[in-house]
């Protein structure tokens, strides 16, 4: 560690000495001047961990997931294998772990990591890459569900852009959860950085390679999101990888109007258009995203102050929030088109915004208990222009019942309907639902907060979604 | 790997480009070189009477430095589908329009692409020195940076001048390059004849190492004498192809001239159709097409 800051410390300072010798007197440098450089062991992990090689498991994943096999390997005397636990399995709920060299090496002159892996079952491993540190994860890349089947073959996790990995110390990373309740076991032998040189045809992209167009107001920041590159393999095949953002040059088309931060978040600062494009090592990316930027964000209302034991707060910014699961269950296979999420930051308030709407849950991780309080309370704005006879917004509780458990027969159900004129297109509603409209609803075990509109609504903002006694 | 490829040719020739290359090689490589000729010298017994062929006096050569149609001069074009895909059940429509075949910046650009063209649902290009340059033996090279995708179908090749008077295979045809564009590291050098033709052709796989033919401009040759065809990518002879390597040595048909084609096909019996994954449009770039002169064997 101590050698690693001094080498970072000579590197920023070197240049400043360098101008000041030059400027100062013709001396020659001094023998004493070396540039820092880092090993360039490509080996990850072939028999035994390479040199420098640690191992750190990810919190909450089964900590005696990774062991070194002797009896099943790829190539010579051991290789790497990975337990996967079952569904319910007191000693962790996923494998995952990190085999970072914290002494950094410099993968500048490789292309891939490579490995032979199978598993007891045709199956996925859910993230696999490398770049992960526990630090910064600045060049941080995945292939998410990598397909492995029961026999030894050759995985190719191409680097993004191989100039930037001067000093990584992420070498492997991967996480893993049970398939369909089952854990399942896999192995990986000869695991190693190598230049193949049979990559070709980078096709980066950038919001999954999709053109966007957005509405958006002053303040907002937005990440960039669908940050892939894909490289064709000598095999013939693609295959693409998630890139971090630090791998990507972004530029806007009007900086007056937004700007792109190196870790890919783009900052909102004038009214206008503006589009945000990228290059990944010289290649332009697929996908953009424009913005049409009209002016200020009018947030909603800001909640009273009230007293805790008074409030069960679901979102917001004005009181504590109980821990929630997912702000969009993404129920596509029920027939759920909703998009987003919690997804916009507006001067530190965040608001929910669903666009695509015909329904949508938030689930807490817990179930509320919500019977000694008196209203359900929503701020609700319509994005859409206008708001037809019969459009509407159905609010819907879901209560788990004694059980705790969602889909059994002591659950409850109940919602309350909502359309024009007392919601308006464009302006923030509030909404202060009596818990005694939801008819026949138990409260005790609230678990699921729904949005219906059956696409009659499309575009909703949400704020401030919590209960209160009056 | 490819010394392994010499040791096993009864050749008694070695070429003058080979032997020039050498000279270009540095350290290791040349180290390398040597070391396979000095294997090959103690493989074969031939001895003293090591023979060479010259293949030094330029013939014919194309460096496309005029943008535009190619020179009409060598070159005619081979236009739609021939009614059967040229043989192969090949896709694409062949058209002389430049957005299927243009010289441009110093290099002749095929684009096969995507598209309803009289009733094909791909276009591309393909063009032959038929009755403008035809010759017998000799050096042939071009230097090209091939398309890629499944199904697309780049190749450099030649056929026997009488290809109109007889039925293929009997004109013989010597394929230089061929590609599939599903295997980017791969190249096929291959002759075709009465006995050995289509999936019986004689023909050799070569595997770059480190690197694809797609990403940047190989050179791809052949050395070509009475009974031999040597196949060389860039600086390697991968391949050599002589009369007794036919079925029946009787049956070799490669003692007239021959003239060159260049193509990119789409799909076809060799390749498959293109899939999701293939993009087009998908572009073949030829730097220069030289032919020399065979000049005989020192004796």
């Amino acid at each position: 560690m101590k050698t690693e800051l001094f080498i970072y410390l000579k590197n920023s300072l070197l240049a400043l000495a360098f101008i000041g010798l030059f400027a100062g007197c013709e001396r020659e440098y001094s023998d004493k001047v070396d540039f820092a450089t880092f090993p360039n062991n490509p080996l990850v992990f072939i028999d035994g961990f390479s040199g420098g090689l640690e191992y750190f498991p990810f919190a909450g994943s089964k900590l005696d997931a990774f062991t070194v096999d002797t009896e099943i390997r790829y190539d010579g005397t051991s290789s790497m294998r990975f337990d996967i636990p079952n569904f319910g399995d007191p000693s962790g709920s996923f494998a995952g772990a990190v085999f970072p060299d914290m002494g950094g090496r410099d993968l500048s002159d490789y292309d891939a990591l490579t490995f032979w892996a199978k598993a007891s079952k045709a199956t996925s491993i859910n993230e696999i890459g490398f770049g992960v540190d526990f630090g910064e994860n600045k060049y941080r890349v995945n292939i998410p569900n990598l397909r492995v089947g029961t026999g030894w073959s050759k995985y190719t996790i191409p680097i993004p852009d191989p100039f930037k990995l001067t000093v990584e110390k992420g070498l492997f990373f991967y996480a893993a959860g049970p398939e369909d309740g089952d854990g399942f076991t896999f192995w990986i032998d000869e695991l190693q950085f190598e230049k193949l040189g049979t990559l070709g045809q980078p096709k980066p992209a950038i919001f999954n390679g999709e053109d966007r167009v957005e509405t958006t107001f002053l303040d907002v920041q937005i990440p960039v999101t669908g940050l892939t590159q894909t490289f064709n393999l000598a095999s013939g095949g693609n295959q693409t990888v998630s890139a971090a953002p630090a791998y990507f040059n972004f530029s806007s088309t009007d900086n007056e109007v937004a700007r792109v931060s190196e870790s890919g978040v783009i900052s909102i600062v004038g009214t206008g258009t503006a589009t945000i494009t990228a290059l990944l090592a010289g290649v332009k990316a697929a996908g953009s995203l424009t913005l049409e930027v009209e002016g200020s964000f009018e947030t909603a209302p800001v909640p009273p102050a009230r007293n805790p034991e008074d409030v069960i707060s679901v979102f917001s910014d004005a009181y504590a929030d109980v821990p929630v699961e997912y702000y969009n269950g993404f129920f596509i296979p029920d027939g759920q088109t909703t998009l987003g999420g919690a997804d916009i930051n507006i001067g530190g308030d965040n608001v929910i915004r669903y666009t695509n709407l015909n329904f949508v849950a938030i689930r807490t991780q817990n179930t509320v208990n919500a019977s000694e309080m008196t209203h359900y309370h929503l701020d609700i704005q319509v994005e859409d222009q206008q708001i037809a006879p019969g459009d509407f917004l159905r609010i819907l509780l879901v209560d788990a019942g004694p059980d705790n458990v969602i889909g059994t027969e002591d659950d409850t159900e109940a919602s309350v309907e909502f359309q024009a004129p007392t919601l308006i297109s464009r302006q923030w509603v509030s909404l202060d639902i009596p818990l005694s409209d939801f008819v026949g609803l138990n409260t005790e075990n609230l678990a699921l907060y729904f949005f219906v509109s059956d696409a009659t609504i499309s575009n909703i903002l949400v704020d401030n979604i919590y209960f209160y006694k009056e | 790997m490819n010394q392994k490829i010499r040791l096993e040719m009864s050749t008694d020739i070695l070429s003058p480009p080979y032997l020039k290359w050498l000279g270009k090689l540095s350290g290791l490589k040349t180290l390398a070189a040597l070391t396979g000729i000095l294997i090959l010298n103690l493989g074969c017994s031939y001895g003293e009477d090591q023979r060479v062929a010259n293949f030094t006096e330029i013939t014919v050569q194309d460096e496309f430095d005029v943008n535009g149609a190619p020179d009409s001069s060598l070159w005619n074009y081979d236009i739609g589908t021939r009614g059967d895909g040229w043989g192969n059940n090949e896709l694409q429509y062949y058209t002389d329009r430049p957005e299927n075949i243009t010289v441009q910046n110093g290099y002749l650009i095929f684009t096969a692409r995507q598209e309803n063209f009289e009733g094909s649902a791909y276009t591309s290009a393909r063009i032959l020195t038929k009755d403008k340059f035809e010759q017998k033996y000799g050096r042939f090279e071009a230097r090209i940076k091939a398309p890629y995708g499944q199904g697309i179908w780049p190749a450099f090749w030649m056929l026997g001048a009488n290809s109109d008077e007889v039925i293929w295979p009997e004109c013989g045809e010597i394929d230089i390059m061929e590609i599939r564009g599903q295997e980017p590291t791969i190249l096929f050098g291959s002759v075709h004849g009465p006995g050995y033709s289509a999936g019986e052709a004689i023909t050799k796989r070569f595997d770059l190492m480190n690197d694809r033919f797609d990403t940047g401009f190989h050179i791809f040759g052949i050395e070509w004498g009475p009974d031999y065809v040597n196949y060389y990518v860039d600086d390697v002879l991968y391949n050599q192809i002589t009369r007794e390597d036919l079925p029946n040595p009787d049956n070799w048909v490669f003692n007239q001239p021959f003239y060159l084609i260049l193509n990119v096909a789409v799909g076809g019996s060799f390749v498959g159709s293109p899939n999701q994954e293939t993009v087009f449009p998908q572009q073949m770039l030829v730097d220069y097409v030289r032919a020399y002169k065979y000049n005989g064997p020192n004796e």
